[in-house]
């Protein structure tokens, strides 16, 4: 580990041991905004981690950033740091100025289209956007979409536009969003941005499965070493040991397919890397899940242990910006059409 | 708790350039006949590729020049074996002798072994066998029964061991024996053997195989003589040289690439336009196989860097091949055949054969449940 990484380490488990204990993640849940924990982040400039140095950047790497986006998911942490960083990078790759605050995006889901419209006053959008991530909770979000067959991204404020709110099954807001000719803040044209705006979320998502199967591995563990059932720790079990070597097969390759995908995406997100990924670990997510619950028995059922701050993250990130099913299938119809002999050469990178 | 940090590694400019090289050459021989690259690489015999290999300098990469390797890097080793498999070339030959023998008897060796040995192999014409299993030693590797017992300037073997591939024709191989009676730490007392095949009062039988292939044998020692100096890392070091082999046996890229041809030819099948499960099923595969590449690579970057990743060896064979018997099991549900008997080039050949060979990938090497042992206790949980 670099020594960087080692400080970074220290600094925001510190930041969420602090100021995300289990009362700050109830009250998100209620609909709360953490607003200790968030500006200890910003404090820090973890929230503007991902950008680079010029935009207002922290001067971190972008493997750095998403160390600590990883870190925040380990902890459960409920805030919108996954869609700031995202609509940052987004922003500072059209040259727009990335304003302070938590930042969301949209639209997330592949029907929802927005539309784009420029006058003498400026460029406004106008559609319905369906579960925005912390669309209630944040001022502004970066939105993408077409105009005049380009890609664009603006930034707009969102004061008003949500209608309802939905929530994940972590708890976390999913808002729907409606925009009448609202003008833009900033607009400017970025290639691809839709598609770009969905990997770079699929990246994102795959990081913080990472850092949730983590946490769920080292609870089942220490359960499994804990609790005594016929006079001795169910770890001693052959049956529970395989199923943990299991489970940290899934947590190994989720480690694994993560950093291979962020390491590809430092300037953009690679698409190869990031289908493999949110196709891996999605899969992971939903095993992994599966065993940790296994292991814990009924405690691992209540609202008390805390292993469903990890298993209910992990249930719903899998479903968003693309299901595995999404990923593989494009993976797999991208592959096929090259044809066998070109799968090797795209694995080995050359 | 043991922490699995599979640490990214960046392949060096050298291993690139040789995988270009390594990927020509295997083009050049398919082309001029040599082999089809249907056939289970690691598992096929052919002298006269293992030769053209050693020529080539693809054999004790990594070995010092004066034992006839070419210092090479652990990493540059990677991918030419990764080249090699994925290619389809018959490797078999060679494989135990360059992936295991050849560097425990480098690191282990006597400088006679070390100058008799290892030179022929890192000529492609010298191969290995495994003598670890016997008939009532298989996962329970500390049950060993095979005797040595002291001689004049050596030692003297007697026993059998099983499912030792090859041995019909290779030139040697590395038994574990007992060399003192079992005391209370049932791994003390044993020691590896450098032996040589060619001498009388070596029994070697065939063991036929589910598929009526020829590839296990029963070996049988009468009192066969090894001198003192074909002894691994010293006596009653044998637990320990049996545990640093597996490493190397465990992590390579033979343990998830075995079915790789099969998923190349079922891409072929399904062709251009897939409907959308095969499309599914096809992403799925290639999103496993990419990350086990990159978790195989970084074991490469751990024994590169002088270290002994036991447990990440086992992890990695372990989802490696579960991931190499799930392909026949889902593409004889995509693609309407039925397998066939025969060691062939058609599809319905090549799903037959790879059907038949599944059970053994998670058994050969360390089966599963005693993989997951060995991870679990990794994991602090015996």
């Amino acid at each position: 580990m670099s020594e960087i990484r080692d400080d970074l380490l220290k600094t925001v488990d510190r930041i969420f041991d602090e100021h995300c204990p289990k009362s700050v993640r109830e009250s998100a849940e209620a609909g709360e905004w953490p607003a200790t924990l968030w500006q200890a982040l910003e404090e820090v400039g973890v929230t503007r981690a991902a950008l680079p140095e010029e935009a207002g950047g922290s001067g971190i790497e972008f493997e750095d950033a998403m160390f600590a986006l990883r870190r925040s998911a380990y902890h459960g942490a409920p805030i919108p740091l996954a869609e700031t960083m995202l609509a940052g990078r987004l922003l500072a790759a059209a040259g727009i100025a990335v304003p302070d605050g938590g930042l969301t995006v949209a639209p997330v889901q592949r029907n929802d289209r927005l539309t784009f419209a420029k006058d003498a006053a400026g460029a406004t959008i106008a559609g319905v956007v369906h579960r925005v991530p912390w669309g209630n909770a944040c001022v502004h979000a970066l939105v993408a979409g077409e105009f005049e067959g380009k890609g664009v991204v603006g930034l707009a404020a969102i004061a008003g536009a949500a209608q309802s709110v939905e929530k994940n099954l972590a708890g976390e807001p999913r808002a729907l969003l409606k925009f009448e000719r609202t003008p833009l803040i900033a607009f400017a044209p970025l290639d691809g941005a839709l598609a770009r705006l969905e990997a770079e979320g699929a990246l994102y998502r795959s990081v913080q499965m990472a850092g949730a199967l983590e946490r769920t591995l080292e609870y089942s563990l220490q359960y499994a070493n804990e609790r005594v059932q016929f006079g001795r720790p169910i770890a001693k079990f052959q049956a529970i040991q395989h199923m943990l070597a299991i489970l940290a097969g899934q947590v190994a390759a989720s480690s694994a397919a993560a950093d291979a995908a962020v390491e590809e995406s430092r300037v953009s997100p690679d698409e190869f890397s990031v289908s493999v990924a949110k196709s891996r670990i999605g899969e992971a997510a939903g095993k992994g899940a599966e065993i940790a619950h296994q292991v814990h028995g009924a405690m691992g059922y209540t609202r008390e242990h805390n292993l469903h701050y990890s298993t209910r993250r992990l249930w719903s990130w899998r479903d968003e910006f693309g299901n595995e099913t999404f990923w593989q299938t494009r993976l797999g119809r991208i592959i096929a059409s090259k044809g066998a002999d070109a799968l090797w050469p795209m694995l080995a990178g050359r | 708790m043991h922490e699995f940090r599979f640490e990214p590694v960046q392949l060096p400019a050298a291993a690139e350039a040789l995988r270009g090289e390594v990927r020509a050459f295997i083009a050049e021989e398919v082309a001029k006949g040599a082999f089809t690259p249907r056939r289970n690489s690691w598992s096929s015999f052919d002298p006269d590729f293992s030769r053209n290999c050693g020529e080539r300098g693809y054999i004790g990469m990594r070995w010092p020049k004066e034992y006839g390797g070419h210092e090479r890097s652990a990493l540059e080793r990677y991918v030419v074996t990764e080249e090699m498999l994925a290619g389809g070339a018959p490797v078999g030959a060679h494989w135990v002798a360059d992936r295991q023998s050849g560097h425990q008897i480098l690191r282990y060796g006597s400088d006679r072994a070390k100058r008799t040995i290892l030179p022929k192999i890192a000529a492609g014409v010298c191969f290995f066998s495994i003598g670890m299993s016997e008939p009532d030693s298989g996962s329970d590797l500390a049950a060993v029964r095979t005797r040595a017992t002291q001689v004049e300037g050596g030692w003297k073997i007697s026993g059998t061991k099983v499912w030792t591939s090859g041995a019909h024709r290779t030139n040697y191989l590395i038994a574990l024996a007992r060399t003192s009676p079992k005391e209370e730490d049932r791994h003390a007392g044993m020691t590896e053997f450098i032996v040589d095949l060619s001498h009388p009062g070596v029994t070697v039988r065939p063991i036929y195989n589910l598929y009526g292939g020829h590839d296990f044998n029963e070996v049988v020692f009468d009192e066969y003589f090894v001198a003192d100096d074909m002894i691994l890392g010293g006596v009653g070091m044998g637990w320990k040289m049996v545990t640093g082999e597996l490493a190397f046996e465990r992590s390579g890229p033979d343990r998830f690439l075995s079915t790789y041809q099969l998923l190349l030819e079922s891409i072929r099948a399904i062709g251009a336009n897939p409907d959308a499960r095969s499309a599914n099923e096809i992403g799925r595969f290639v999103a496993h196989l990419a990350t086990l590449r990159r978790m195989s690579t970084s074991v490469a970057g751990m024994l590169e860097r002088g270290a002994q990743p036991i447990v990440e060896a086992a992890l990695v064979k372990d989802i490696g091949t579960a991931f190499e018997r799930e392909i026949p099991e889902t593409f004889r549900q995509l693609i309407p055949t039925e397998p066939t008997l025969g060691d062939g080039a058609s599809y319905p050949e090549l799903l037959g054969m790879t059907i038949l060979r599944a059970p053994g990938f998670t058994i050969r090497g360390g089966t599963r449940e005693i993989l997951r042992g060995m991870i679990a206790r990794g994991l602090g949980l015996r």
